[in-house]
């Protein structure tokens, strides 16, 4: 473990370099998915087609994306974040279209009868009633991204697959080995802190909808 | 756009090589599917019927699932070296959780009043198992096993880090070597042959829901 302690702010680095590369492509994949999201969920045909070739972006394994992305994006941070970003973006928006489906139609039209216009309606009714399903996307989307970040090494982006390979590189185990946890513990401490996040939420819908 | 143009030639003039990688790419996926997919069923018939083995089971498979593919696949280097062993052992394990998970999932959905009159009719636990409760969980193990070939498929494009060869050499020899066709060839085969498997088992699945 000596090459860990003289390393530690290396791979501070790195960590914090992963969970930006994650946290920028699932903001800006959010961004996306909520107009695209609202403009599709009313419209069954375009709805299909959206989600069908979200379908086949989330499909594309990572390396090939990535050197797919090469030629036009080049090296680095950005073009890591567009390719998680696509990844992340099928996830939002099913776990939006399926959030806002899950809101009872009576709900919807108490709402309209209590005169809230549609935009007060979704943030004050909706959205908040979506919302446990809305962290159940947001909880895979951060699972699937922070193993595809790993990959984003390759490409120069930064963050703990750095650590993977150029350790593979300098046939470094410990190098490896703290890359490999690292990033598989990241993992597993996203899952777990969001599905407890998800299921807390869940309860309180739960009582709320209780007569 | 010139370089695109330019890339059924290469192909050509190069197809050897390309369908070298595949041949890699292709076998090494298959075994791991096959290895991982089949201990997956194992531990799945074995849970049926035993519902904390089965919980265990789908707990067992949500960690692994978390699990990054480089990071196994890394770590599994200074276990088994380098080559096709650490890159089969390592896919393999990421073939266990969708299919597990499917089929745990299917034996769950089974009616109940199927497997009554199954029994009534004298099946032994084991024969219900078969003869019931499996067809019927059918097409959700086959959705377990289309979303573990394209995990596999994917994460094979990974063995290349490892010497597991494959199509991502063509990626990594063509990064090294700033040969955007070599670079472009691997990742577009790469992608078509996860789609091709994706819609592959996709139908297959269709096909057997009753």
């Amino acid at each position: 473990m000596r090459w860990t302690a003289r390393h530690l702010d290396t791979i501070g680095y790195a960590l914090l370099d992963h969970v930006l590369l994650v946290l920028a492509a699932i903001a800006a994949a959010a961004l996306l998915a909520l107009p695209l999201g609202l403009l599709v969920a009313h419209r069954p045909l375009l709805r299909a087609a959206m989600l069908g070739g979200a379908g086949v972006l989330y499909s594309i394994p990572t390396l090939a994306l990535f050197a797919l992305l090469l030629p036009v994006l080049g090296l680095g941070f950005v073009p890591v974040v567009v390719g998680l970003a696509s990844y992340a973006l099928p996830v939002l928006l099913r776990a939006l279209l399926a959030g806002l489906d899950s809101v009872p139609a009576p709900v919807r039209e108490a709402a309209d009868g209590m005169g809230l216009r549609p935009g007060q309606r979704l943030r004050q009714v909706e959205l908040p009633l979506a919302l446990p399903v809305l962290i159940g996307g947001l909880r895979v989307a951060a699972v699937t991204l922070i193993s595809a970040a790993t990959v984003g090494a390759y490409v120069n982006a930064g963050g703990l697959g750095t650590l993977i390979l150029t350790g593979l590189d300098q046939d470094h185990t410990e190098k490896i080995l703290v890359g490999a946890a690292l990033v598989s513990l990241l993992a597993l401490a996203a899952d777990r802190g969001l599905r407890a996040l998800e299921r807390r939420l869940g309860d309180r819908a739960g009582l709320r909808a209780a007569p | 756009m010139s370089t695109l143009a330019a890339l059924p030639g290469w192909v050509l003039d190069h197809h050897a090589a390309v369908l070298l990688a595949l041949g890699e790419h292709v076998q090494l996926s298959l075994a791991a599917l096959l290895a991982g997919g089949g201990a997956a069923v194992l531990l799945g018939l074995l849970g049926a019927g035993r519902p904390r083995l089965a919980e265990a089971t789908i707990t067992l498979a949500g960690v692994l699932r978390t699990l990054p593919s480089l990071a196994v696949l890394a770590a599994l280097l200074p276990l088994l070296g380098v080559g096709f062993a650490p890159s089969f052992v390592a896919l393999s394990i990421l073939a266990v959780p969708p299919v597990l998970v499917g089929l745990v999932t299917g034996l769950r959905l089974a009616d109940p009043a199927a497997l009554d009159a199954a029994a009534g009719m004298g099946m032994t636990r084991t024969q219900r198992l078969f003869r019931v409760s499996l067809p019927l969980a059918a097409p959700l193990l086959l959705e377990g096993f289309r979303t573990a070939s394209v995990q596999v498929v994917s994460g094979a494009a990974l063995a290349s880090f490892i010497g597991g060869g494959g199509l991502g050499d063509l990626v990594t020899a063509g990064v090294a070597l700033l040969d955007l066709p070599r670079l472009l060839t691997g990742a577009i085969a790469i992608a078509l042959l996860a789609l091709l498997a994706d819609l592959g088992l996709g139908l297959l699945a269709r096909r057997v829901a009753p």
